[in-house]
C-alpha cells in the first residue's frame, strides 16, 4: 500500500534543497553538510569558520521559526518516547560526525559529486536506517 | 560579511526546501523506509529533485576558476572506505531509523516549536560533542 503524498511539494522542495548547496558552493566553495556545519560550530569552537557556519545555521531555521510563530507549520513529528529520542539524537550526532557526513552532505552533495565514500556511506545509513524500521515498528511495535 | 550573507541564504534556501518537502517531519521519513508498513516514497522524490539540481550546479560550479566569495572550493579529497565511515554511516542510520530526525529537519522542526526535536537536537549536540572527544582523546595517544 502507498500512503498520500504529495509529489509536487517533495519535488519542488528538493530542488530547494539542491539550490542551497549550489549556492554554497558557487559562493564560498564549501560542501552543505548540516552534521559538519553544526559539529564544527560545537568542537571548534574558535574556528575563522564559525561565522559562516552560524550564518548558515540561522539561514536554515529562520523559515521554521517564522512559520512556527505564525502558527503554520504542522508536523505529525516521530511520536516515540522520550528516551528513545534522546538515544537517537544521541547516535545521529555522533555516527554522522564519525562518518564524516549525514543525508545532506553524503546523500545531496556526495553522490553528486560521484564521490565513491559518500556512495558507502549513502548505502550503509540507508540500509541499517530500513532495519531499523523494520525491527522498530513491525517486530517490537514502537512508535506509531 | 559576504560570505556570511551567502552562507545564511543557502541555509534559507535549504531550510525552506526541507518544509516545502515534507522532510522536516520524521513520519515522512520513517514512511519512506518503512516498505512493510505504509510506503511514502517522499523521500526518493526529494532526494532526486535534490541531486538533479545539485549534480547540474556543481558541474558549473567548478567549471569556473573559483567561487564567488572565498579562495578556493574546499572539496573533500579522500578516497579509502574505511571502517570509520562504515561503522560512523551505521551509528548514525541507526539513530535516524529510531526517530526519522537527521540533522537538518531536526532543526528546522525544533525551531518550528517541536518540543521532541529540541530534545532530539540536544542529544545529538550531546553525539557530536562526545566523537570530539573521542576524536581528541585519539590525537592525544597519538601525539605521546
Amino acid at each position: 500500500m502507498i500512503s498520500d503524498f504529495n509529489a509536487v511539494t517533495a519535488l519542488v522542495g528538493g530542488l530547494l534543497i539542491g539550490a542551497g548547496a549550489v549556492v554554497l558552493m558557487l559562493t564560498n566553495g564549501r560542501i552543505l553538510g548540516v552534521s559538519g556545519i553544526v559539529g564544527g560550530v560545537v568542537g571548534e569552537p574558535g574556528s575563522e569558520q564559525t561565522r559562516w557556519r552560524l550564518a548558515f545555521i540561522a539561514g536554515m531555521v529562520t523559515p521554521g521559526a517564522v512559520l512556527g510563530l505564525m502558527g503554520k507549520l504542522s508536523l505529525a513529528g516521530a511520536g516515540v518516547a522520550l528516551p528513545v529520542l534522546l538515544v537517537a539524537g544521541f547516535l545521529v550526532g555522533f555516527g554522522s560526525r564519525m562518518g564524516n557526513g549525514c543525508t545532506s552532505g553524503h546523500g545531496i552533495c556526495g553522490l553528486s559529486r560521484l564521490s565513491k565514500r559518500s556512495m558507502a556511506a549513502v548505502a550503509t545509513f540507508m540500509a541499517v536506517c530500513a532495519i531499523t524500521v523494520f525491527v522498530t515498528r513491525h517486530l517490537l511495535s514502537l512508535g506509531v | 560579511m559576504r560570505q556570511g550573507l551567502s552562507s545564511y541564504i543557502a541555509g534559507l534556501l535549504f531550510g525552506v526546501g526541507l518544509i516545502v518537502s515534507g522532510m522536516a517531519d520524521p513520519a515522512n521519513v520513517i514512511g519512506f523506509f518503512d516498505v512493510f508498513g505504509t510506503w511514502n516514497p517522499t523521500l526518493a522524490l526529494v532526494m532526486a529533485g535534490g541531486l538533479a539540481v545539485t549534480f547540474l550546479g556543481y558541474r558549473y560550479c567548478l567549471k569556473r576558476s573559483g567561487p564567488l566569495c572565498a579562495a578556493t572550493y574546499q572539496l573533500p579529497g579522500g578516497t579509502r572506505i574505511d571502517s570509520r565511515l562504515i561503522t560512523g554511516s551505521a551509528i548514525f542510520g541507526l539513530g535516524w531509523g529510531l526517530a526519522g530526525y537527521c540533522p537538518g529537519p531536526a532543526f528546522v522542526a525544533a525551531a518550528g516549536g517541536m518540543v521532541e526535536a529540541a530534545a532530539f537536537a540536544s542529544a545529538m549536540l550531546g553525539g557530536m560533542l562526545a566523537w570530539r572527544m573521542v576524536e581528541l582523546a585519539r590525537d592525544q595517544r597519538v601525539g605521546a
